[in-house]
């Protein structure tokens, strides 16, 4: 019986294949694809107020969503997503530079960089609370060493905001980065070198075209997290930044308003699978120029 | 690393100073016997003590352990077989495939936490350990196939040949020779799955519900209510045990990084 079962998958190798698939497609396409298509329609259905939706179709939650209000909460995001991943594109980008150079403290580096990628969001946010608040070690320290009487608020601020993002994704910029810079043929240096390239020439020219793939990954795996942040906002910016994410989770749970919440997140998607085009036209016309 | 300039050696030194020393005055500040402020009264280990007592922290780590070992077995047997086939077999429909095994890579946390909740609701599943397993297991797939392709390239499928032509037959072939060679692998995907699963807050907060609360709700709830040194406490366990796992996994895997590359 078994060898004849091999034998029919033998003779159908797209049959061996998609035996494979199948679980786990089956999976991904019944809790991943399904909840998408299923937020996507409630968007466009009346709310119920006891939370869900009623049947029938309106436009009202994407006409609510286009209001100043929340046109204004979406444009502070994006400009948040946008300032975030700038500023984790220009720390990450030296350290990233760094380990590929780093011989034998390579892996060493690596893992310091890896470690905080997999740790607990969460944590890493209490983190800074403990060091952000009125009473936490910063303010406390300068108080005690007598540069400043009164604490400086530093906890509930947008300040805190922003440097909650960047210290929860800038691991996600640096390790793309590294990775495309691994690859670096650093024989075309020392030809920029050797051809009388400054510094700034051989980076503007030969280094980071080359890492431009890893740029784009990283800015991506930088933005779209950004984007969709809540916790940031929530624990580190008092109630004072509302983001999108705080939004959606709002509709979700007090208000109680899931086809509003629902358009806020596509909306959100949009603009995730703009970012995502982005790369993918970068990445292709790079492979398109024969690098990788 | 002779030729680095040194305005670059500094920022990159502060930018790992930025990434560590939070978390390392957090850990330290678990063993400080004062509970107000955070000037040092001496060393003391009563705030792991008093976790011990806690049962909303105990039954949060059960929780988390249960989801977490659900979610990883299920994630990682599927998406091993997916990887496999990727690797192993070019058929129809693949690129659409390997497209949709990004989407869970690329969407927010948030929005694959909403979605969910929309499903759970309409097929009345009540929100618990079970939900939670799945919810887990669907933003996990992704990265263990991923994971584990990334450790089929670089294995030698000469030896598969060999073993078939000796008289092996497939699934002979397949547990004596490549469930060995790709175990690595295998393993360092379900660690990550797990260490992913463990440190779940956002997607996980959507899905529970009563009584089903895992160790990250539980420190949120703590985290609102007041600061206290026993939240100091628990984050060094959850950070000690990603840790762990993370250092095995490397280890593991050694010769590819941890990064998603998309």
């Amino acid at each position: 019986m078994r060898q004849r079962i091999l034998a029919w998958f033998h003779a159908r190798p797209n049959a061996t294949a998609w035996a494979l698939v199948a679980p786990g497609l089956v999976f991904l396409v019944a809790f991943f694809v399904v909840p998408l298509v299923m937020m996507f329609s409630y968007s466009f259905m009346p709310r119920n107020p006891y939370g869900g939706v009623d049947w029938g179709f309106t436009l009202a939650n994407y006409q609510n969503f286009f209001q100043e209000l929340y046109l204004g909460i979406l444009l502070r995001t994006t400009i948040d997503a946008l300032a975030c991943t700038v500023i984790c594109l220009l720390l990450g980008f030296p350290v990233a530079w760094v380990i590929s150079q780093a011989g034998a403290w390579k892996n060493t580096l690596l893992f310091l960089v890896i470690l905080p990628f997999w740790t607990s969001f969460l944590v890493r946010t209490f983190a800074l609370i403990f060091l952000l608040r009125d009473s936490g070690l910063i303010n406390t320290l300068l108080q005690k060493v007598g540069l400043i009487d009164e604490a400086i608020p530093m906890l509930n601020t947008h300040f805190a905001v922003m440097v909650g993002l960047v210290y929860g994704f800038l691991p996600f910029m640096i390790l793309p980065i590294y990775t495309s810079l691994e690859k670096l043929d650093l024989t075309l240096l020392e030809a920029a070198e050797i051809l009388g390239a400054r510094s700034f020439q051989q980076f503007w020219r030969v280094v980071l075209p080359q890492s431009a793939p890893g740029v784009v990954a990283g800015s991506l795996l930088v933005f779209i997290p950004a984007l969709g942040s809540f916790l940031s906002s929530d624990l580190l910016g008092g109630a004072k930044t509302i983001l999108v994410g705080n939004l959606v989770q709002n509709q979700f749970t007090t208000a109680r308003n899931w086809p509003f919440g629902s358009a806020a997140s596509f909306v959100m998607m949009v603009l995730v699978l703009g970012a995502v085009m982005i790369y993918l036209r970068v990445r292709d016309r790079d492979q398109a120029l024969g690098g990788h | 690393m002779n030729r680095l300039p040194y305005w670059m050696v500094a920022l990159v030194s502060a930018v790992y100073v930025f990434l560590h020393a939070p978390l390392a005055v957090l850990v330290l500040f678990s063993f400080n016997s004062s509970k107000y402020g955070v000037s040092w009264e001496g060393f003391t280990l009563k705030w792991y003590q008093r976790l011990l007592e806690r049962h909303d922290i105990m039954d949060g780590l059960l929780n988390s352990i249960i989801a977490g070992l659900g979610s990883t077995v299920i994630s990682t047997v599927l998406g091993t077989l997916m990887a496999l086939a990727l690797a192993r077999h070019q058929f129809r429909g693949r690129q659409v495939l390997e497209a949709l095994l990004y989407v869970p890579i690329v969407t927010p946390e948030i929005v694959c936490g909403i979605s969910l909740l929309i499903l759970f609701v309409a097929m009345n599943l009540p929100l618990g350990i079970t939900s939670i397993t799945i919810a887990h297991v669907a933003f996990n797939i992704s990265f263990v196939t991923v994971v584990v392709h990334a450790r089929l390239q670089g294995l030698d499928q000469s030896l598969e040949e060999a073993a078939l032509i000796l008289g092996a037959d497939e699934v002979t072939a397949f547990w004596r020779v490549t469930v060995p060679q790709l175990l690595p692998g295998i393993v360092s995907g379900a660690m990550l799955a797990f260490t992913m699963s463990f440190d779940d807050y956002v997607i996980t907060s959507f899905v529970s519900g009563q009584g089903s609360a895992t160790l990250p709700i539980v420190v949120y709830t703590m985290v609102r209510k007041n600061i206290e040194p026993s939240i100091n406490a628990v984050s060094t366990i959850v950070l000690l045990a990603t840790t762990v796992l993370l250092f095995l996994s490397e280890r593991l895997g050694r010769d590819k990084p941890l990064a998603v590359e998309s």
